[in-house]
């Protein structure tokens, strides 16, 4: 996307007369309001702005956001995204989707739009159930998952929507969660990296699957349990005295992974702790794969090392062709090995 | 050729090359196309092969043909019966033998007719020696060993030497119908720019090939034939298959709309060589997207026309279906798609490679909900072309989905076209909507995003506009602001409307392509049938039968004066390809008593079969049964897939 024209909006200006129709106490509302927030916040215009969706709770979100918007069908927004980026990859545009929507039955497309770089940015709120179709457990449900279809506790594992993003080839990967107050700076991030931004979020279905992410959201825990990624910080965590972390991600050479280690006096460095690189895709699959409990939850902006994108490369591929001059129909027509019939014309028949 | 000695000039005349799926008979039959268009004849072909690439050497599943009908009268089918069969193998033989002609020439290469060959084609003797070939002519030599004769000083090796027998082949079918061999040669040069020996060794097979035409005149029962080119309108002309027509058709008419144009695709048999020619169009604005499925290649496509370009996609039926969900969408959402449906057999995978009409319900009705869409059908590969057209048009005045209508043997069959001028069309520029469109009761400029014109469209507005920020999406939409609405009344009005508004359409009137606008019996095709009804009842006038010929191409709204039409007949017949999907529409539709005549055996009908159909429905005797009077290509057929078995 070209550099955009700075726009002077407030909150109140990206808000739509439609009412909105989340479930009260749903995180959706915190998430709607962040990304309000933040789009004056970059100075979007909301004229260039395109907000797209697929089916879901989740998916209802253009409707709230006064800016154009589509909302789609199921699965299948990364699809759109991509045609309207090729049609006109001026256009700002923010995908959203949720966990059933962009990794159960558009995961196919979610995975391709990654891999192509299609420049945007992809909300994916995680709820880890089925929300709109009343609560089903999804891919993204943790194992022994009650639910009206796995009454005796869900036995699939679930999907880590980081992880899958990463392997399909994402340059941008980060985490939060709905009622962080730094969701907002993620989402800057997000729109600043030149490519496809992935986004999970966290989100708490307050019906279907109350308080699931409680362990690390809430503030009692959340010093503890929380790591955000910034680049070229050490990765630490846990609020000793004066807020000085305590714990930290180091290197477990013997196991190429990643290990806690304790801080002594706020010594990181003496303690190993590894500083974040955003651009090290290494230490990026490490980060998406640590399982929550042994270790902490990793949020922030994981990965941001940004390649060519798809739209840019389809476009400067046209740019080469047009260059050559705007194709000549009549000539294009009558291409090929041609011969002339003259003399008078008869019926054929 | 009206009788079994093959006579010095012919009105029309049908040869079919057959051999190995990698014995290049497409490529043969391709260029003796070019050949036959560049002497002035008219032409229609046929190119039947596998769906396997390279089928196992010698079997009969694997074999390949490619049949031409040309004449210096007008022809419209690839022809029924052969008159002409060259069998590069045993298998080719026996799968397409059956086809030929009674009195018909068979030109084999005896040097394939080897025991392990014979095995593999299942014949328990050589039909070239046991007089089981006995009721046609037979001129069996060996080709191979003439090829690697001929192209020798050329120091191939033994396999690719043998890979020039198609060329030696096309040059004694050169020979056969008196044409120059000069654009084969320079052809091969420029296709073989880059490996000059490979070029000398196929001119010198070509030329040998001729050359033994020449000497083998002598001898046995080959004869040189001349065809007189056809009296047609003066002008340019080139030969264009389906698939290029359509493509053109599509690049012509987001010209005509003033709009660039988006196509996403997948690949499928037979739909993708569609998006094998707009890949190459960039120049003309034509952004193509190889997408990662079917449903992906439509949703982009929709897209795109969200953002404001002319959004198409295509596929063949099991595509469809898969975007069956998203066509929904697009209708809901009122934005302008052409989606081209090259069809082939069905249901499912079905038969990739052959030809069938069976989707018609599934472009008409095909869809969850009340979801009318317009449906265009293409009759001839030159028609595709303005069909393509067509299609555009309606899809950008209505803001709605367009079906076109192909099928396989469309797409793949070639027909010489008078090359238009793109002048001569009339355009329909589209104009986005840039202003506020309404005012609410205060006075204050608002938008209307489901404000309809007078066509029943609503404005198409592209996302980058200011001031006009709007959300749209599959919900029920309210009528005028395009907001979510659950509203019953409002559901009702949105259904009406969308109802009324594809109804609305305007197509032209039905006319009667061949015959009277009344009588006793009319057929009614739509679709690449038009050739063998077309001829079949063309002959029966000539022998003064009452027949008329309709040819629908709107299928769906279909012209307001059809149904008046039809009930101008006493009988009214409908020959499609499927097991009577039209007839059943035009029953529902005008409560007309059409009769079906089916056909699904994956290959296109004969004139012959149709015909004798006229002929039942009139109660007169069918041409055989009166003797003397079997005109070319008489002969009812079994398909060559059923003479395999």
């Amino acid at each position: 996307m070209n550099e955009l024209t700075k726009i002077e909006t407030t909150l109140k200006d990206w808000e739509t007369d439609q009412e909105v129709r989340w479930c009260p106490g749903c995180g959706d509302y915190a998430i709607l309001k962040a990304v309000q927030r933040t789009l004056p916040q970059i100075g979007a215009d909301p004229a260039k702005t395109v907000f797209v969706s697929g089916i879901g709770c989740s998916s209802r979100f253009p409707y709230y956001v006064e800016s154009y918007g589509f909302h789609t069908i199921h699965g299948r927004a990364p699809a759109f995204v991509t045609g309207i980026k090729l049609a006109n990859p001026e256009l700002d545009v923010w995908m959203v989707t949720g966990d059933g929507d962009g990794m159960s039955i558009g995961g196919n497309h979610t995975m391709h739009l990654l891999r192509r770089n299609v420049n945007c940015q992809v909300l994916l709120f995680n709820n880890e159930i089925y929300g709109l179709t009343k609560g089903q457990y999804s891919p993204t449900s943790r194992r022994g998952t009650t639910s009206p279809t796995s009454p005796g506790g869900s036995v699939d594992r679930p999907a880590n929507p980081c992880a899958f993003a990463l392997g399909s080839g994402a340059r941008f990967i980060a985490r939060g969660y709905d009622v962080s107050k730094d969701l907002s700076d993620v989402l800057v991030a997000a729109h600043a990296h030149q490519g496809a931004a992935f986004v999970e979020i966290f989100q708490n279905c307050i019906v279907y699957n109350k308080d699931v992410f409680d362990d690390f959201t809430q503030k009692k825990v959340a010093a503890d349990t929380q790591v955000w990624a910034i680049h070229g910080q050490p990765l630490v965590f846990g609020a000793g005295k004066d807020k000085v972390p305590t714990k930290g991600l180091a290197r477990d050479i013997e196991t190429m992974t990643l290990k806690v280690v304790d801080i002594v006096d706020g010594d990181w460095e003496a303690a190993g702790v590894m500083v974040h690189d955003q651009t090290n895709r290494s230490l990026a699959h490490m980060l998406v794969e640590l399982e929550f409990g042994p270790f902490p939850m990793v949020l922030g902006v994981i990965y941001d090392d940004p390649r060519p994108t798809y739209d840019g490369a389809v476009a400067e591929q046209m740019e080469t062709a047009r260059a050559k001059g705007r194709g000549d129909l009549a000539g294009l027509l009558a291409k090929g090995q041609t011969w002339t019939v003259d003399g008078t014309a008869q019926d054929p028949v | 050729m009206a009788n079994s000695t093959t006579p010095t000039a012919a009105e029309a005349v049908t040869v079919r090359f057959a051999g190995d799926s990698g014995d290049g008979m497409q490529l043969t039959g391709g260029q003796f196309t070019l050949s036959t268009a560049l002497a002035g004849n008219d032409l229609a072909t046929f190119p039947d092969f596998p769906a396997e690439i390279r089928a196992p050497q010698g079997t009969l599943f694997g074999v390949s043909a490619f049949q031409i009908n040309f004449g210096s009268t007008a022809i419209e089918t690839a022809g029924d019966a052969p008159d002409v069969l060259v069998a590069m193998n045993p298998a080719a033989l026996k799968v397409n033998v059956a086809a030929l002609k009674p009195g018909g020439l068979i030109i084999a290469d005896s040097g394939e007719f080897s025991k392990r060959n014979l095995e593999k084609a299942k014949y328990d003797s050589n039909p070239l020696e046991d007089g089981s070939l006995a009721k046609w002519d037979l001129l069996a030599f060996d080709i191979s060993a003439q090829t690697l004769e001929a192209v020798k000083p050329f120091g191939l090796g033994n396999k690719e030497a043998l890979r020039c027998k198609n060329m030696w082949t096309l040059g004694l079918a050169l020979w056969m119908f008196d044409r120059p061999r000069e654009p084969l040669h320079d052809w091969l040069r420029a296709k073989f720019k880059n490996k000059p020996e490979i070029a000398d060794a196929n001119i010198a097979a070509l030329d040998a090939g001729h050359a033994y035409g020449e000497t083998a005149e002598l001898s046995g029962p080959i004869k040189q034939v001349h065809v007189d080119p056809v009296a047609s309108e003066p002008g340019l002309y080139r030969t264009i298959t389906g698939a290029e027509s359509v493509s053109l058709g599509l690049v012509a008419g987001a010209q005509l709309a003033d709009l660039p144009m988006f196509f996403g695709g997948y690949p499928i048999t037979p739909a993708s060589a569609i998006l094998h020619h707009l890949a190459r169009l960039r120049e003309f604005n034509v952004t193509t997207f190889q997408a990662e499925d079917e449903i992906a290649a439509v949703c982009a496509a929709i897209g795109a026309s969200y953002a404001g370009q002319l959004g198409v996609t295509s596929s063949s039926g099991p595509g469809i279906a898969l975007k069956t969900e998203a066509i929904g969408l697009g209708i809901m959402t009122e934005l302008p798609l052409v989606i081209v449906n090259s069809q082939r057999g069905g249901p499912s995978t079905g038969l990739p490679t052959k030809t069938e009409q069976s989707d018609l319900y599934q472009a008409v009705y095909g869809r969850n909900g009340d979801a009318p869409m317009p449906v265009v059908a293409a009759r001839s590969p030159a028609d595709a072309f303005e069909c393509a057209i067509e299609a555009c048009r309606i899809a950008v005045q209505y803001m709605t989905p367009v079906m076109l209508l192909t099928d396989g043997y469309i797409a793949n069959a070639a027909e010489p076209w008078k090359v238009p001028d793109p002048a001569a069309y009339a355009p329909f520029p589209v104009k986005f909507t840039t202003e506020k469109n309404a005012h609410d009761v205060e006075g204050n400029d608002i938008l209307l995003a489901y404000k309809r014109d007078e066509k029943g469209a609503r404005p198409w507005i592209k996302p980058g506009t200011p001031g006009l920020m709007h959300r749209i999406g599959g919900i029920e939409k309210d009528a005028l602001t395009g907001n979510i609405s659950y509203d019953p009344a409002n559901h009702q009005h949105m259904t009406d409307a969308r109802k009324d508004k594809v109804e609305g359409v305007e197509v032209p009137d039905q006319d009667v392509c061949l015959g009277n606008e009344s009588g006793k019996l009319v057929l009614v095709g739509w679709g690449s049938t038009y050739g063998p009804i077309h001829q079949a009842v063309r002959r029966a006038r000539k022998r003064g039968l009452d027949v008329s010929h309709v040819h629908v191409r709107h299928v769906w709204p279909m012209p307001k004066n059809l149904g008046a039409l039809l009930k101008g007949f006493d009988k009214v017949l409908v020959p499609e390809m499927n097991t009577g999907q039209f007839k059943t529409v035009l029953r529902d539709q005008f409560l007309v008593d059409a009769q079906p005549l089916t056909k699904t055996s994956g290959q296109p009908f004969a004139i012959a079969e149709i015909e004798d159909a006229i002929c039942d429905a009139l109660g007169e005797p069918r041409p055989s049964q009166i003797g003397g009077e079997v005109e070319v290509n008489d002969t009812q057929l079994p398909s060559p897939e059923t003479a395999a078995q």
